[in-house]
C-alpha cells in the first residue's frame, strides 16, 4: 500500500466524520453559546489524542501478524458496515445522511433545552454536545488511522491526513457558516467502505497465516473487485426497489 | 450508578465494534477463525475464504436489512 493510498483512505474517513461533526458543533454553537460549544470541541479532540498516545504505541508493539489479525478482523466489519449503510442509500432503501435536516432537528433541539451552568463552563449543553459530537464520530477515525498507519509504518502520514481533513472541513464550514449539505457524504462512505473491506480481508487472511498469489500484488485485483460487487449490489437493488414500487397493471382477465 | 454507566458504555463499544447487524461481525470472525485453523494445517492457498465472506455477509445483511423495514 502505497503512502498515497494511505493518506487518501484516512484523509476520506476522517473528511466524512468531520462534517458530521461539524453540523453538530454549529447547531450547538448557534443555539446556545459558541464559546461552551468549542470548550466542548477542544476536550473532545483532547480525549482523542489522549486515545492516539495510549492504543498507538500498544497498537504498533502487536506482532505484524497478530496485528495484521486484529486489523483486518476490525477493518473488515467497520468496512462491511460503512458499505452496507452506503449501499441501502445509494439504492433507496435508507433516506440519504441530510446534512441541513440534521442540522434543523440539533438547532431545535438545542433551543428547547434548559440552561446550566457548570464550573469553567457557560452552557453544560452546548458543551455536552459538541464534546459527544466530536468523540463520537472521531473515535472510528482514530481506528482507522491507528490501523492504517500502524499496520503501514506509517503512523506519520496517517496523522497527517485526519488532520488535513479536519482542517479542510472546518475551513470550508467557516467559510460558508452551514452545514456541508453539499458534500457528497454517501459517495465518499461507499468509497471508504471498498478500502476498509479490502485492505481487512488482505490483512486479516495474511495475519491468519494464508498466502496471497502475487503478494500485495492482489490488492490490485481485490481493491476494484469490491467496488464492483458492491456497485452490482446497488444496481440490484434499486431494480427491485423500482419492481416492488410499481404497480401491477390490472388485467382484463383479473375482475375479482 | 455504576451499573447505569458500565451498561451504557457496553452499549457504546457494542454499536461502534457490532454495529447494525452482529451477523457481519460472527461472519468475519468465524471466516478469519477458519483460515487461522486451515492456514496452520497447512493449507496457505485459503486466502479465498477472507473474500468469500464479504460475498456472502453483505448481501445477507442487506436482505436482513431491507426485510426489517
Amino acid at each position: 500500500m502505497s503512502s498515497t493510498a494511505l493518506f487518501l483512505a484516512v484523509f476520506l474517513a476522517c473528511a466524512v466524520e468531520a462534517v458530521e461533526a461539524l453540523t453538530i458543533v454549529l447547531a450547538a454553537g448557534t443555539a446556545r453559546e459558541w464559546r461552551s460549544a468549542l470548550t466542548g470541541v477542544g476536550a473532545g479532540l483532547a480525549v482523542l489524542a489522549v486515545t492516539v498516545a495510549v492504543l498507538g504505541p500498544a497498537v504498533s508493539s502487536l506482532p505484524l501478524s497478530g496485528l495484521r489479525l486484529f486489523v483486518g478482523g476490525l477493518l473488515l466489519v467497520f468496512g462491511l458496515q460503512w458499505l452496507r449503510k452506503a449501499i441501502l442509500r445509494a439504492s433507496g432503501h435508507k433516506a440519504l445522511h441530510d446534512e441541513t435536516l440534521i442540522f434543523a432537528k440539533q438547532l431545535a433541539a438545542a433551543e428547547d433545552a434548559p440552561a446550566e451552568r457548570r464550573p469553567l463552563v457557560g452552557d453544560w449543553y452546548a458543551f455536552t454536545l459538541s464534546f459527544k459530537g466530536v468523540v463520537l464520530e472521531g473515535l472510528e477515525v482514530v481506528f482507522i488511522a491507528l490501523t492504517f498507519g500502524s499496520n503501514q509504518h506509517d503512523l506519520p502520514v496517517a496523522s497527517i491526513a485526519a488532520v488535513a481533513a479536519v482542517v479542510v472541513v472546518t475551513a470550508a464550514g467557516l467559510a460558508i457558516r452551514a452545514p456541508l449539505a453539499r458534500v457528497p457524504e454517501n459517495t465518499l462512505k461507499l468509497i471508504v467502505g471498498v478500502m476498509l473491506t479490502s485492505f481487512g480481508a488482505f490483512w486479516g487472511a495474511e495475519g491468519a497465516g494464508a498466502h496471497w498469489p502475487e503478494s500485495d500484488g492482489a490488492l490490485l485485483a481485490i481493491v476494484p473487485g469490491v467496488a464492483v460487487f458492491a456497485l452490482l449490489l446497488i444496481a440490484g437493488l434499486r431494480r427491485m426497489r423500482e419492481t416492488a414500487t410499481v404497480p401491477v397493471p390490472a388485467t382484463a382477465g383479473a375482475s375479482l | 450508578m455504576i451499573a447505569k454507566r458500565a451498561k451504557a458504555f457496553g452499549a457504546f463499544v457494542y454499536d461502534f465494534v457490532i454495529g447494525d447487524d452482529w451477523v457481519v461481525a460472527a461472519g468475519v470472525v468465524v471466516a478469519l477463525a477458519l483460515i487461522y485453523v486451515l492456514a496452520h494445517h497447512g493449507y496457505h492457498g485459503v486466502w479465498w475464504l477472507t473474500l468469500a465472506a464479504p460475498a456472502v455477509l453483505l448481501p445477507f445483511s442487506l436482505w436482513r436489512a431491507i426485510r426489517k423495514h
